[in-house]
């Protein structure tokens, strides 16, 4: 075994071999495929969403965005909510 | 009294072994003693029949008996080799609409009431109509993938589908396995692929090129002897009976101890 490869091993750093390239590209594919949400689901937990969140805030319901993103081997769902001002009677509940 | 039981053999994917897969396990069960009908759902795209060797002897095929020009007896084919075991050939000239999914769930209870205790069913490729008609009667599934991308994706697509079929607990057959790249990290390991489905394995079957010379005889491997991958599907069927089989070794055993050391292992 080379130098670098037995230090990558002792250090546990990712092999480039073939099989864990497809192993890893696979468990990132199948992590968004699995997580992928039918639109009208999204479009009804975004409505649900703004619903909850209108309790608390006013919102711009025109500029609301949500979607699922993929980064750094995981799937995040993003909602980016820009906020008008924040309901006075809030504070107090 | 059960009724038997009632496998679709299915992929997503297409070409990573499914029609061989069903041959080749009917063979080995109809070889164990038990009463297995081979169902080709793949309507349009007709090929168990020729992996089979039985391409010469179809006369009626599963869309006449559907559309009553002909009984369920008259339409199945008994193999020569395998008296238990009978072929009721898809049709060649039709789509995947030809049978729908009721008129599958009756086939597959006439089939019971013949006695077929197994009945294993051919699926097409793809997810679309094709799938669910193949899907409809079946109360098990066995999922076939090949060590690579593309088809552990489609496979684990499938997956999904069957449980939103309430067809659960699907098991897999990893096929292909070529246990020289493995070794050498160049293809994916049968617990690789397991650890990312995360479905119960039912088996391995290696690459094998016999496979190819058999299919090309219509002769499945699991009737040669010394072929490998015919060893593995014989394997596979006795899981599917209930024997607990030792999954086999994936080691390439050559020279006189290799075989030797073969002739001993439990296969």
């Amino acid at each position: 075994m080379a130098l670098p490869t037995f230090l990558d091993k002792l250090f546990g750093r990712q092999d480039n071999s073939a099989r864990s390239a497809a192993k890893d590209r696979l468990k990132l594919v199948l992590m968004h495929d699995r997580a992928d949400i039918p639109a009208p689901m999204m479009e009804q937990m975004r409505a649900e969403l703004m619903q909850v969140l209108s309790k608390y805030v006013e919102i711009d319901q025109t500029a609301l965005e949500v979607s699922l993103e993929r980064s750094e081997g995981t799937v995040a769902l993003l909602a980016n909510i820009p906020i008008k001002r924040v309901r006075p009677e809030t504070a107090e509940a | 009294m059960s009724n038997g039981r009632v496998i679709v053999i299915t992929s997503g994917k297409g070409g990573v072994g499914k029609t061989t897969t069903t041959a080749n396990l009917g063979m080995a069960l109809a070889a164990m003693g038990e009463k297995v009908a081979l169902l080709d759902a793949d309507i349009g795209l007709r090929n168990l029949d020729l992996v089979l060797g039985l391409e010469n002897r179809i006369v009626y095929d599963i869309v006449d008996v559907v559309e009553e020009r002909c009984k369920l007896r008259q339409a199945l084919i008994k193999d020569k080799r395998q008296p238990d075991l009978v072929l009721l050939p898809a049709a060649q000239t039709r789509d995947k609409s030809a049978v729908n999914p009721d008129q599958m769930r009756k086939l597959i209870a006439d089939l019971q009431e013949e006695g077929y205790r197994y009945i294993l069913i051919d699926c097409p490729a793809g997810i679309e109509q094709g799938f669910k008609n193949a899907t409809a009667g079946a109360t098990e599934a066995i999922i076939v993938t090949n060590p690579e991308v593309s088809s552990v994706r489609d496979a684990d697509r499938i997956v999904g589908l069957l449980e939103a079929a309430e067809l659960r607990n699907p098991q897999l057959i990893v096929n292909r396995l070529r246990p020289k790249m493995v070794k050498n990290q160049e293809m994916m390991s049968v617990e690789d692929v397991q650890e990312i489905l995360s479905i119960k394995l039912l088996g391995i079957v290696p690459d094998d090129e016999m496979i190819i010379t058999s299919t090309n005889r219509g002769e499945p491997a699991s009737l040669v002897e010394t072929s490998r991958a015919g060893q593995a599907y014989r394997n596979i069927a006795k899981r599917i009976k209930g024997e607990d089989v030792p999954l086999m070794s994936m080691e390439e055993t050559t020279g006189f101890f290799g075989k030797l050391k073969k002739l001993f292992a439990a296969g």
